[in-house]
């Protein structure tokens, strides 16, 4: 008998704000990025010094997996992270690439290396959180819906996990969005392709 | 050397995103790695490129820098005695 699964909680980290559940919860008019997510950081609460070596992408992740899990207990859970963006880890690639242009001031960064890829984040938050579930991170023009909705359906309709942490995390250049969301057997909000498209497009 | 000190905790918690941390955080005998300022792998890493960068002084064996890197004392010792610029 197949599962019934809902979205049991959803969140979106664009445009200097946060809305959780369709809520706006925090705004900031920070300009750069990377003091509009300290920002977040800070209001979020969290004292965690490992977050400050993380990339920019990874930083978006981690904080909006925190959103999303502060109230769940993912230890006891079986939960599976799957990720996709537009841009992978091209802000990083970039710096990285910086650090290596020049022959005569050829200092390659192993911080900065280590960030060369998108599923880096998964990486963290699965640390954070004590993860050791099925992950993936996809690469698409723009967010998939109906690639993520088949996904996730089948990881928990073939119980490969009991819940899945998935969504949107994109950063490039000076613009950033996160749409992230827990998939269970919780919630009120059926997991299916169209009301994936539309949390995504509010 | 006192000035070279508090430069290299001022370079640390810069190049290593310490963010958390103030110079204040940093007694020079203070272990960098484990139980004191909590520094990994990936970070002595970091710390060979400025050895290279800043002071001119090139570790072969990676190894080296764990004698090297035991406290800020060490590394300043180290550092004026071996510095190339």
């Amino acid at each position: 008998m197949l599962k019934k699964t809902h979205i049991q909680k959803y969140c979106s980290i664009k445009n200097n704000e946060i809305s959780v559940n369709g809520d706006l919860v925090f705004s900031a008019d920070t300009l750069e990025v990377k003091d509009f997510f300290k920002d977040v950081y800070q209001f979020l609460e969290i004292k965690y010094s490992k977050y400050f070596k993380m990339d920019l992408l990874s930083k978006l992740a981690f904080l909006s997996a925190e959103i999303i899990l502060n109230e769940v207990n993912t230890k006891e859970k079986n939960t599976a992270i799957i990720l996709s963006n537009n841009a992978s880890s091209l802000e990083t690639d970039r710096k990285y690439q910086n650090s290596i242009n020049d022959k005569d001031n050829y200092f390659p960064s192993p911080a900065v290396f280590v960030y060369t890829l998108p599923n880096i984040g998964i990486g963290e938050i699965s640390i954070r959180h004590q993860l050791k579930s099925e992950n993936g991170f996809f690469v698409f023009e723009k967010y998939n819906a109906n690639f993520h909705y088949n996904y996730e359906k089948s990881l928990l309709q073939n119980n490969k996990c009991e819940s899945v942490l998935a969504g949107w995390v994109n950063i490039d250049k000076n613009s950033y969005e996160a749409f992230l969301y827990l998939v269970s057997e919780k919630g009120i909000i059926e997991h299916t392709e169209q009301n994936l498209k539309q949390l995504y497009n509010t | 050397m006192e000035d070279l000190k508090l430069e290299l905790k001022k370079n640390i918690i810069e190049i290593l995103n310490l963010e958390d941390l103030s110079i204040e955080d940093f007694d020079d005998n203070d272990s960098l790695f484990g139980d004191g300022i909590g520094l990994d792998s990936i970070d002595a890493l970091e710390l060979i490129v400025m050895l290279d960068k800043d002071y001119g002084i090139r570790l072969t064996d990676p190894k080296e820098g764990k004698k090297i890197f035991e406290s800020i004392e060490v590394m300043a010792t180290y550092i004026t005695e071996h510095r190339k610029k």
